[in-house]
């Protein structure tokens, strides 16, 4: 360690960010990874349902597939509008 | 059986190719009869890293197009005597490659006694690499101590364990990482990811870590594969990786900064 090392205190070191902001976006991959194939596709097709009734955003429909054994669950979520 | 081990990473310029040259000429410098096919079509380098690049006379394609027989296209290597390598074609034609042609020719080279298939990938996720990997045994994931390789490397397995043979029936691919580039100096100060950290965040068994070395690119510029350089730590680092690969429990090296001199301590500190 030279002294300059001194310097950097208080400071976290960049290799501690970069694990930090692995884990994060591996964690968040892994997650999509495990979702099958279809769910992109059924989320739009279900948003294109959903506007022909009520003016939502692309951003305002959750889809997720949760799986608790043998038994899944489809978990949608519909933010609407303010009237 | 051949066992059929596929070098993949996702990320290009991280070492794929030298390590398939390094790992193949390890391999058969052990006494095992073994093939090395460059799966990337259309950017052939393998020949040059090894050292062949004249004596290409048909290739991968050619074979599985029934253009020519596979005797007629695998080169011999000129140092490692029960070394063997398949180039790439230089077509342009990314689709080349087919299902039944990679696993007739693999079949092929199997039957005829090779031993160890070590198949050397492109870069990416597209066809190239999918046929490199889709019939793999084992694959070695080879990654650099920095975010966007390891983010790849996280993405290639979970390929594997989704897109490949073993996969569809249900079995795993026996996945490895290979660390290269690896600065211990700079792991001890804080400005790169340590192997722990690699380990821990991919959650694969390390096959080894090889240490940034000058004699890697001496070694490509001679097109001699650096794994027959005893002297390099690189090459060293290498033929461990081969010994674990064969089965055997050898230690991990080159993962710490070496003690140095009073004399090379003292320079440090006042640089």
């Amino acid at each position: 360690m030279s002294i300059f090392d001194y310097f950097r205190n208080g400071k976290k070191d960049t290799a501690s960010i970069a694990k930090e902001r692995l884990q994060i976006i591996v964690a968040h991959e892994r997650n999509q990874r495990s979702q099958p194939d279809y769910l992109p596709k059924l989320q739009q097709e279900l948003l294109d349902v959903i506007r022909k009734y009520v003016d939502v955003d692309q951003d305002q429909v959750e889809v997720q597939l949760d799986n608790n054994g043998n038994c899944s669950v489809l978990e949608l979520n519909i933010v609407l509008p303010d009237r | 059986m051949a066992k059929i081990i596929v070098v993949t990473s996702g990320k290009g310029g991280v070492g794929k190719t030298t390590t398939s040259a390094a790992i193949s000429s390890g391999i058969a410098m052990r006494g095992h009869k073994t093939a090395v096919i460059d799966f990337d079509i259309g950017l052939r380098n393998l020949d040059i890293i090894m050292n062949c690049e004249r004596r290409v006379v048909y290739d991968f394609v050619n074979v599985i197009n029934g253009e020519a027989n596979l005797r007629q296209a695998l080169i011999k290597d000129k140092r490692a005597e029960n070394l063997y390598i398949l180039p790439a074609s230089q077509t342009r034609d990314k689709d080349a490659l087919s299902v039944e042609g990679v696993e007739r020719v693999l079949k092929e080279l199997a039957d005829d006694g090779f031993e160890y298939i070590i198949c050397d990938s492109p870069a990416g996720i597209e066809h190239g690499a999918f046929m490199a990997m889709y019939f793999a045994d084992m694959a070695i994931v080879v990654a650099n101590p920095e975010v966007s390789s390891v983010r790849d490397s996280d993405r290639i397995l979970g390929i594997l364990q989704s897109k490949s043979r073993r996969a569809e029936q249900g079995e795993r691919v026996e996945e490895c990482l290979l660390l290269t580039r690896y600065n211990p100096e700079r792991v001890e100060k804080g400005e790169m990811l340590g192997v722990k950290d690699v380990e821990e965040i991919l959650a694969t068994k390390l096959l080894g870590v090889i240490p940034e070395s000058e004699t890697v690119l001496k070694a490509s510029n001679q097109g001699i594969p650096v794994i027959h350089d005893k002297e390099s730590p690189a090459g060293q680092a290498y033929s461990d990786a081969v010994a674990r690969i064969l089965g055997e429990e050898v230690e991990h090296r080159f993962m710490s900064v070496e003690q140095k001199g009073l004399f090379q301590r003292l320079f440090r500190r006042s640089a």
